[in-house]
């Protein structure tokens, strides 16, 4: 981002919604130096500052610009899929200010360099806010600790072993217990290696297609494994991608034995399952796998009474050399930051998560956990902002992708809601044309 | 060996898919008509002229992924004596990196203008995949653990030209039920065209589900025997004998394997199938596979016959025809 202010911002006739104070009423917000000096109703009547650009929003809804926790991007090893800069248009357009980045990248991001590395490529190539999620073990493979309080000390929020899970429960112990000294959030993909061993939700449809299962207890399993080594180490833990209704009430349970867990959610298992695989279609592939209906039920109900923390996108740009091959031979993974909001309003359209929840799991709730400034309209807070209307139709076409990876599982997907602006340290990135 | 004519023909009805990609999609008098014309194929094949013209001037190619020296001369024999020009391609697959060649090598081949392509792959879905790229028809030899259909066909060909019927036959398919494409075709095609499908097999080589696939499960053989009037041997293969899915290859054969025993428990006339190859000794007693109620031999046979029936109906939709 550059670094000369922006000039000042009122974003007037506005419907202003701050999930983190339970604010959604008519009014504006104004900006300057990159900060909020006001939102809400009050907002209306304070005058704009000297020179600044006013917007009207013509009623659609202001909101904190969304805070996405899962995103893998190819940078560094596999600029080919996706860099710093095009995942950070692709978040820009779909009104997503802040991305944390997995460490699952060539090399690992297990060493401060590294992450070094990535702030500064963020810095001078992205347009939103990137904060990177360091590997929790050397080389992801889930054996050695990486410097925990050194990679916190460069900059990195969490610790994560990406889309894999520490199969050792002697490592999971140790791991969180030292993060525990340097109050670092440990994030987890919660499925037991060897159990999971397949590639689709195991079931009747996987039975069919001749397909190996992934059967819903390897995630349930790891996620009563891991609240156990919680209860222990008295760590700071995070389930990351959770998709069935077991691995719910597991969190469900855990939370009310005061441990200090969150959970979260991928949008495809909030609006997809199993049957949209349809013919092996690969870009449906993801780990977790899509589950059945009633698991997606279950998953939004949990967003909906606050069990489900977070939702992410969990953006992982494929190219065709990765994708197109038999399903059991197709990496794992669907792109999804442009459509993040949109596909997450398909739950509020359907009257089953209203939109502060649904805004909250996106915005104030994911910087509390990290312990970011970011996520609120609050004054002084930093003016990452979106603006859209949740009613306008779209469709998502190919050629319109952003990303430099176009495996989504939305294509050709219509939408109601439409981000019209995002604005990033009171600067707008995005303006829907 | 009485030849059983169906009532009415479907030898003349429409067969409107472009590929065959598996048994799922097909309506039961699409089946019927290939019957019908794997009828009139055995016949041929028992001339001493044995030469069809109809796909005179066709290139067909076997692209195998996976070695098989019956389903690939099966074809190979069918494509023949309809008169195509055969070719057979085999991509070893230890000498690829995984998959890049199925698109790579359907790309090249596309380029050669096929008219017939037969694939056979050892991932589930590849022949899917492969007929959405490439220009011509693509007849599934068998991918993955997913479908078999010629397997499936020329079981039920051969199942009817002895019992002279399909529907409301009870079969038994015993084995390694999870991990057979032969099972999946043989299961959607025997439901069908209206017959009673048992599935027997110990309950970690059952499909998470079997219940719900519209056969009835049996772990004990003698039961899953009796009064069957065909009994479909599946091949244990060797990477799941030795601890994994059964403990050992002696104590699967105790309880799984065909013998004199075991079969006594069926119906009198009842049949014993097997897709090949056997291991004698492991699901099947050798006594018992080369018996008088074996079909063994037969089903060969019926392979070419049901090939040439398929290449033909596919024949319709080719261009310029």
């Amino acid at each position: 981002m550059a670094t000369d202010a922006p000039k000042p911002l009122v974003l007037s006739n506005a419907r202003v919604i701050d999930p983190a104070r339970g604010l959604d009423a008519p009014g504006s917000i104004v900006v300057a130096d990159g900060t909020i000096l006001a939102a809400g109703p009050e907002a209306a009547n304070q005058g704009a500052p000297y020179g600044a650009d006013i917007i009207d929003c013509g009623g659609a809804i202001a909101a904190p610009g969304l805070i996405d926790m899962c995103v893998s991007v190819g940078e560094p090893g596999a600029e080919h899929r996706e860099t710093l800069a095009s995942a950070s248009d692709a978040a820009a357009a779909g009104g997503v200010t802040t991305i944390c980045t997995m460490p699952e990248t060539d090399p690992v991001i297990d060493d401060p360099a590294l992450v070094d590395f990535i702030l500064r490529r963020a810095r001078d190539t992205a347009r939103v806010h990137v904060h990177p999620l360091a590997a929790l073990t050397k080389g992801l493979e889930g054996r050695e600790m990486t410097e925990i309080g050194l990679l916190q000390e460069a900059g990195a929020v969490a610790f994560t072993n990406g889309h894999s899970s520490v199969r050792n429960a002697q490592v999971m112990r140790r791991m969180l217990t030292y993060a525990r000294d340097f109050n670092a959030l440990v994030i987890h993909h919660t499925e037991d290696p060897d159990l999971a061993g397949g590639v689709m939700n195991a079931g009747l449809n996987a039975s069919w297609k001749g397909l190996s299962g992934v059967p819903r207890e390897a995630e349930i399993i790891m996620i009563e494994r891991d609240l156990r080594l919680v209860g222990m180490a008295k760590g700071k833990y995070h389930a990351n991608l959770i998709s069935t209704s077991d691995g719910a009430e597991a969190i469900r349970i855990g939370k009310t034995r005061g441990l200090d867990i969150t959970a979260g959610v991928s949008i495809n298992h909030l609006t997809q399952n199993e049957n949209d695989i349809g013919p092996y279609r690969t870009f449906f592939k993801m780990s977790p796998p899509l589950r059945d209906e009633d698991d997606r039920q279950a998953m939004i109900a949990a967003v909906a009474d606050g069990t489900i923390d977070l939702i992410v996108s969990n953006h992982d740009p494929q190219d065709v050399e990765t994708k197109r091959h038999p399903w059991a031979e197709a990496e794992d993974g669907a792109i999804g930051l442009e459509s993040l909001l949109a596909a997450a309003l398909r739950l509020y359209h359907a009257d089953q998560v209203d939109l502060s929840t649904l805004l909250g799991a996106m915005t104030h709730r994911p910087a509390d956990r990290l312990g970011i400034d970011a996520g609120r309209l609050s004054a002084g807070a930093p003016a990452d902002i979106v603006v859209f209307d949740p009613d306008r139709p779209w469709i998502l076409e190919k050629r319109a992708i952003r990303s430099r990876s176009k495996n989504t599982p939305f294509e050709d997907a219509r939408f109601s809601g439409r981000v019209l602006r995002t604005v990033v340290a009171g600067r707008t990135v995005y303006e829907y044309a | 060996m009485a030849l059983m004519t169906a009532t009415h023909s479907h030898r003349d009805m429409p067969f409107p898919h472009r590929h065959l990609l598996g048994i799922e999609g097909l309506q039961p008098h699409e089946i019927l008509g290939l019957l019908d014309r794997a009828d009139e194929a055995v016949e041929i094949s028992r001339q001493v002229e044995k030469k069809k013209s109809v796909l005179s001037g066709r290139t067909q190619i076997n692209l195998f992924f996976e070695a098989s020296t019956r389903t690939q001369s099966s074809f190979e024999i069918a494509g023949k004596r309809l008169g195509a020009d055969v070719m057979n391609m085999a991509v070893s697959a230890s000498s690829v990196k995984k998959g890049e060649t199925l698109i790579d090598t359907a790309a090249t081949l596309n380029a050669m203008h096929p008219d017939l392509l037969v694939v056979r792959h050892h991932a589930a879905g590849a022949v899917h995949l492969l007929a959405r790229k490439v220009g011509c028809s693509v007849v599934n030899a068998g991918d993955g653990p997913h479908e078999h259909p010629t397997q499936a066909l020329l079981d039920a060909l051969t199942i009817r030209r002895h019992k002279g019927k399909i529907a409301r036959l009870t079969v038994a398919i015993c084995g390694d039920i999870a991990h057979s494409r032969v099972a999946r075709s043989n299961i959607i095609l025997l439901n069908a065209l209206g017959a009673r499908v048992r599935a027997v097999a110990p309950s970690t080589l059952l499909p998470s589900g079997i219940d719900k696939m519209g056969v009835e499960v049996f772990q004990d053989m003698r039961e899953g025997l009796k009064g069957a009037d065909i009994i479909m041997m599946l091949r244990l293969q060797l990477e799941r004998m030795n601890g994994a899915f059964i403990p050992s290859v002696r104590e699967y054969y105790r309880y799984y394997g065909l013998d004199a025993e075991k079969l006594a428990f069926a119906k009198d006339d009842a049949l014993v199938m097997h897709p090949g190859p056997m291991n004698r000794g492991v699901e099947i007693d050798a006594a018992v596979a080369d018996g008088p109620q074996s079909l063994i031999r037969e089903q060969v046979e019926m392979g070419v016959a049901v090939r040439m029936a398929v290449l033909e109906a596919l024949a319709a939709h080719l261009p310029n025809h």
